[in-house]
């Protein structure tokens, strides 16, 4: 039996079907017959779409979306789950989640989410956000929501740059941060400061799990999907409001090659958003 | 049909909501309307299947009322004339999505805050649309306790018939005043047709998307002459109006609402003094029903509009009868409430031919 395999076995030998077919590579076994067999263990998640991501090189939105459709396929959910997507550069997000979903005006999603969920106490909520969608035109409906605890969880894309309108400046832009509206950089006496729209909702007592991670590194990966599934968890326990706010690289609006994005986010982005635990009591 | 009560009008909406199988309101507080939410409140806290949240404005309340009316609920929201204005980027979006819901408007005087006193000033808004884009929203506009209870109905109704955001248009006065109204029979929510289009969960099925977006423009552009063609079979089905002691008139004042209740005082008054007036009161406001205007103008004399606003309504009669007759407006914005007497001169001074212009 291979490395792989084994991972994937409980200590009495049964599969373990919580462990998702997406922890490797494929696996070529050798059987007695001598015919290759080759096992399929990394595949598209079922809630995925077959169909191409338009997202640019290097953009972390491809991964999130596969993070969450991951965790859904996991907790077994597909089926009673309502996404609501922003206005943005997931604004196509419908086309990529194979799950009823529910477009949003900029920034209300998290009201949108509201009436769905207490229509449908049982299924399960999300919305998918960015960072301007989420943190400035969106900050009331979001903050409200969090407040009253709604039971739906906010996925929260940050890469400090308004991407889809060609990146202006963002609620999450950095101080000195070029943008094409912070053109000699963000100056906060000017434009303004970085906005922890986390660090606000988690004052919120109705909000229960509150964890920023990024998807700039393998490890990072692997935390955010953990973190994704402990907010769906939250919600599904019927907690509170949770959300995850993921860093994400956005090479074309950074103007930045792909790689230098990842370093921006790890020495320079996360250095004002720190990755942590923001609030946990769910 | 239930026992004859007496009811103020914001009571009556709501409860002839409830009784229309809606099960969900979304609301922010802005007199003269808070009598409804007040009420939404207090009946869905009785019951287990009714879903009332006050938002944190006008704008969340709406995007909630998209949530629930996605879901396939029938669903109500309401406010007055300044919280309408900031629903009408969500009133786009459910004309776009094609989902259904009722919006209350307890109009109020403006522009700005205005004031709280009775206007009809947001005619303009609530008939052409209101929001961005190539859209129409189906409006209703109750005068009297009894039709608030009728016209609810037939709001939910038409919302999920036609897939579209039905406006019911009242103000201060008629949500304050008092009458008796039987109410229609109650509908179990259960008992209505499944909507094949409501997100559900995509359980057994392929799963589904409410959106506006369509980026192709073709496609978006194959959504405009949908909504469009809609638009024409509504036009069609439901365009009505009161035609009030017409037959014989040689002047009909046309008004709508709280303006319509004084406009038929002030008819009753000239026919006393032997003037052969009526009324044509719009009962949809958009659809405008004016082809029995149109064909009733040419034996008329006069025409005249009464509005509570500087002329807004006005546009729509002008475009029916084109010219066939001559309308003149009179009409008295800001939330001024006219008296029969005073609709009474203007109507016997027009018919005298000394047309009165607005006060």
């Amino acid at each position: 039996m291979l490395a792989l395999e084994k991972l994937k076995k409980a200590p009495d030998g049964k599969i373990d079907k919580n462990k998702p077919e997406s922890q490797g590579i494929s696996v070529f076994s050798h059987r007695h017959t001598g015919v290759l067999d080759v096992k399929k263990i990394f595949s598209r998640p079922k809630s995925l779409k077959d169909v191409p991501f338009h997202y640019c090189p290097g953009c972390g939105h491809s991964v999130i979306h596969r993070l969450v459709c991951e965790v859904i396929d996991e907790l077994g959910i597909q089926d009673r789950t309502i996404g609501v997507p922003p206005a943005g550069c997931a604004v196509l997000a419908y086309n990529y989640f194979d799950l009823d979903m529910c477009e949003a005006p900029h920034g209300r999603a998290a009201a949108v989410a509201t009436g769905i969920k207490r229509m449908l106490p049982d299924h399960v909520v999300f919305t998918y956000q960015g960072d301007g969608d989420i943190a400035a035109i969106g900050t009331a409906e979001t903050i409200h929501a969090a407040n009253r605890g709604e039971r739906v969880t906010c996925i929260f894309v940050n890469n400090a740059v308004y991407g889809m309108t060609g990146g202006q400046m963002a609620p999450t832009t950095l101080p000195g941060q070029v943008t094409t509206t912070s053109p000699g950089g963000r100056k906060p006496l000017r434009d303004g400061n970085p906005l922890d729209l986390s660090a606000m909702l988690a004052l919120a007592a109705g909000s229960v799990f509150i964890e920023r991670t990024t998807v700039a590194n393998p490890k990072g990966v692997n935390r955010t999907k953990k973190a994704i599934r402990k907010a769906f968890q939250a919600q599904l326990d019927d907690k509170g409001f949770s959300l995850v706010e993921v860093l994400s690289p956005c090479p074309t609006n950074w103007k930045m090659s792909p790689v230098d994005s990842i370093t921006w986010v790890e020495e320079t982005m996360s250095k004002i958003f720190p990755i942590q635990v923001i609030k946990d009591v769910a | 049909m239930s026992a004859k009560t007496l009811m103020r009008g914001t009571h009556v909406l709501g409860e002839a909501a409830i009784r229309s199988g809606c099960r969900a309101y979304f609301g922010y507080p802005i007199t003269p309307q808070n009598e409804l939410p007040e009420y939404m409140a207090s009946e869905f806290a009785k019951r287990s299947d009714g879903v009332f949240v006050q938002a944190e404005s006008e704008i969340a309340s709406i995007n909630m009322v998209i949530g629930a009316s996605a879901t396939g609920a029938r669903v109500m929201t309401s406010s007055s004339s300044p919280g309408v204005s900031l629903k009408q980027e969500g009133i786009s979006y459910l004309a776009a999505m094609e989902l259904p819901a009722v919006i209350v408007n307890m109009m109020r005087g403006g522009p700005g805050l205005g004031n709280i006193a009775p206007a009809q000033g947001d005619y303009f808004q609530a008939t052409r649309g209101g929001g961005h884009g190539d859209y129409r929203v189906i409006v209703l506009s109750p005068a009297y306790g009894q039709e608030i209870a009728d016209m609810t109905r037939q709001a939910v109704d038409q919302a999920d018939k036609y897939r579209t955001p039905v406006m019911i248009r009242g103000d201060g006065m008629m949500g304050q005043m008092m009458e008796p109204v039987v109410f229609p029979e109650p509908i179990d929510p259960a008992s209505l047709p499944v909507k094949e289009w409501a997100l559900t969960g995509a359980k057994d099925r392929p799963s589904r998307i409410i959106r506006s977006l369509w980026l192709d423009p073709p496609k978006e552009e194959e959504l405009n002459w949908r909504l469009m063609r809609k638009y024409e079979a509504i036009t069609e089905e439901i365009s009505d109006q009161e035609a009030y002691l017409c037959e014989d008139a040689d002047i009909v004042i046309v008004a709508y609402g709280t303006a319509a209740r004084i406009a038929k005082g002030a008819v009753h008054r000239v026919r006393s003094h032997g003037v052969k007036a009526g009324l044509y009161r719009p009962k949809t406001l958009w659809p405008f029903p004016g082809s029995l205007l149109a064909s009733m103008s040419r034996d008329l004399d006069n025409i005249v509009v009464f509005e509570m606003s500087a002329g807004q309504m006005v546009e729509d009669v002008r475009l029916s009868v084109e010219g066939k007759c001559p309308v003149t407006f009179y009409g008295r914005p800001g939330g001024v409430v006219s008296t029969p007497e005073e609709i009474s001169g203007v109507l016997t001074s027009v018919s005298a031919g000394k047309a009165k212009k607005s006060a």
